[in-house]
């Protein structure tokens, strides 16, 4: 079964936080949702746990008891142990007692809590609470696991873990969709949707996404176009909408260009510069 | 502009019987922009506190353009914490004036989105905007040397470039830039990297010098889940790739056994580690001694 969201439009106020979207999420696979802040990353994730209305377009989730949510942030009680977390989340879900810990104690291993389940959350470093808050997400093992931005500040070890949790689980038959801003990471994922402005820029996988970017992507010194360059260390990437110029070298660019060549194209469409 | 911005020379810090940096040296010329990276309880932020002179060095020196930090090198110093240090219930002309008042200096004239956000308050605008803010904050007085830490952490790719546009510009101003990062997209914005690993300096270079040759197995299989689940019972660091599987720190015999056993039919290639797959490794190695 395929789960995600069908022409799917979000009013809040004055502000279409989501415009006719339309995202599919196959089981077995991660979707990584990429975007610049207030693209609408949040409110489709949010939307897709049933925490959002849509005011029109379908919806389609395993249900409410079927769903794995991490918000951005934490996803924990900071002032319960891990052991209380734990506790907490699972009962909400009626897992108690030796269901509960067949279940919690692979997943609190796995995670590297299983010898701080004493410890109140607020006292975890912040990559063993990301750890944490993935585990209680992961707790009644949902057919759709919905992860917002789990990995923003966490340190690349507790990335590397966390990305291994995910994996696991979807090794298991489920479905993944998450928010990152770090792009090596969406590239990792089995497909990649880039918002912006509350509108699907881009989605497929990255090496589809960079093979149908338009025009091409050329290293230069000094570019010749300040609005449709971006400075990668010491050297320029310039945007050729109109293809490479014969100055410019081939260049095998990647998921980041595709992206910033998506976002100045969308840009230039709405101010309306002829082209 | 002659000298080093930053200098670390065998610094050293110890918290009772704890070694936080240990024996650590590197320097930022002006002009550059050196990317210090490391996983948490690295000694990151304990070498920063030295540099900036937050904290004594047990041993060693730390220098701040070209002496020991004094109020005077603090004020030619630009830094911009993980938190920002922004006024949220201030608005962002209202920030910008308050630092400058700080410094005796200017505000500085404010162009393009901080421009049409400058009477919004500071908790109501993006973080995109928030982090372009600190840094617009950071460089007002026209500081000598610039410490940011994870500078486009949580930002878009455009609104990140645009950022690393700025940074770069006072790189060519001939200031001298330390980047805290664990960010593989930040590390490639370095003209050079420092790896720390418990208080030490593990690698510098370029990304391969880091990367330090160690390999990936990336092992591409019909059904990727069944190689991973194989895999996952060797103890190697295994992660998903897209439909691949790559694991680290596991020989190749024992990847082709453990899935020869297991039924699973796959092909294998060796590929370079990322950076974060070294730092991952280094840590495992650190926790089992």
């Amino acid at each position: 079964m395929t789960f995600g969201v069908s022409n799917t439009t979000v009013r809040q106020g004055d502000v279409t936080a989501l415009d006719g979207v339309t995202v599919t999420l196959k089981p077995g696979e991660v979707t990584a949702v990429v975007g610049a802040d207030g693209a609408g990353k949040t409110t489709l994730l949010r939307v897709l746990a049933g925490l959002v209305h849509a005011d029109s377009g379908s919806v389609a989730t395993p249900g409410a008891e079927r769903i794995g949510y991490l918000p951005s942030g934490v996803g924990s009680w900071k002032d319960l142990t891990v052991a209380e977390n734990v506790a907490f989340v699972g009962a909400a879900y009626g897992l108690t007692g030796a269901d509960l810990a067949d279940r919690a104690d692979p997943i609190l291993e796995q995670a590297g809590l299983a010898h701080v389940t004493d410890r109140l959350a607020r006292q975890l470093s912040g990559g063993m609470r990301t750890k944490l808050g993935v585990s209680l997400a992961l707790l009644h093992s949902p057919g759709l696991l919905i992860l917002d931005e789990p990995t923003t500040g966490v340190d690349p070890v507790s990335r590397v873990e966390v990305w291994r949790m995910i994996s696991e689980a979807v090794a298991n038959g489920a479905t993944a969709v998450m928010t990152t801003t770090y792009m090596d990471e969406a590239e990792r994922a089995a497909s990649v949707v880039l918002l912006g402005e509350g509108r699907v820029l881009l989605s497929g996988s990255a090496d589809d996404l960079i093979a149908a970017m338009p025009g091409a992507v050329g290293v230069v010194d000094a570019p010749t176009d300040p609005t449709l360059s971006w400075r990668v260390g010491p050297v320029f990437h310039e945007w050729f909408p109109d293809g490479r110029p014969e100055s410019v070298d081939p260049f095998a660019a990647d998921l980041e260009d595709a992206c910033i060549v998506a976002d100045l194209s969308a840009r230039d469409a709405t101010v309306g510069h002829g082209r | 502009m002659k000298g080093l911005a930053l200098q670390a020379e065998s610094l050293t810090r110890c918290f009772k019987d704890n070694v936080a940096v240990d024996n650590v040296s590197f320097d930022v010329a002006f002009g550059e922009v050196v990317g210090l990276l490391g996983a948490n309880g690295a000694g990151k932020t304990t070498t920063i506190r030295m540099l900036v002179g937050l904290l004594e060095p047990s041993s060693g020196h730390a220098m701040l353009l070209g002496a020991p930090p004094s109020r005077e090198s603090q004020r030619r110093l630009g830094y911009v914490p993980q938190g920002l240090g922004l006024y949220g219930d201030l608005t962002v002309s209202e920030n910008l004036r308050f630092t400058a008042h700080a410094y005796g200096i200017e505000t500085r004239v404010l162009t393009g989105p901080l421009l049409e956000s400058s009477n919004r308050l500071v908790r109501d605008i993006s973080l995109g905007l928030q982090r372009q803010l600190a840094f617009t904050s950071a460089v007002q007085h026209v500081p000598d040397a610039l410490i940011l830490d994870e500078p486009t952490s949580g930002v878009g790719p455009l609104a990140a470039a645009r950022l690393w546009d700025q940074i770069r510009h006072e790189a060519e101003r001939e200031v001298g830039v330390l980047v805290t990062t664990h960010s593989m997209q930040e590390a490639r914005q370095c003209d050079r990297l420092v790896l720390l690993s418990e208080g030490s300096v593990v690698g510098r270079g370029m990304e391969s010098d880091i990367v330090a040759g160690l390999t990936a197995i990336e092992v591409t299989a019909d059904m990727w889940s069944d190689a991973f689940s194989a895999l996952t019972t060797t103890g190697a660091i295994v992660t998903l790739d897209g439909r691949s599987v790559r694991v680290i720190d596991q020989s190749r015999e024992t990847v082709e056994r453990t899935l020869h056993d297991a039924c699973v039919a796959a092909t294998i290639k060796i590929l370079p580690a990322t950076i974060d797959e070294r730092m991952a490794s280094l840590a495992r190695a650190a926790a089992t001694g």
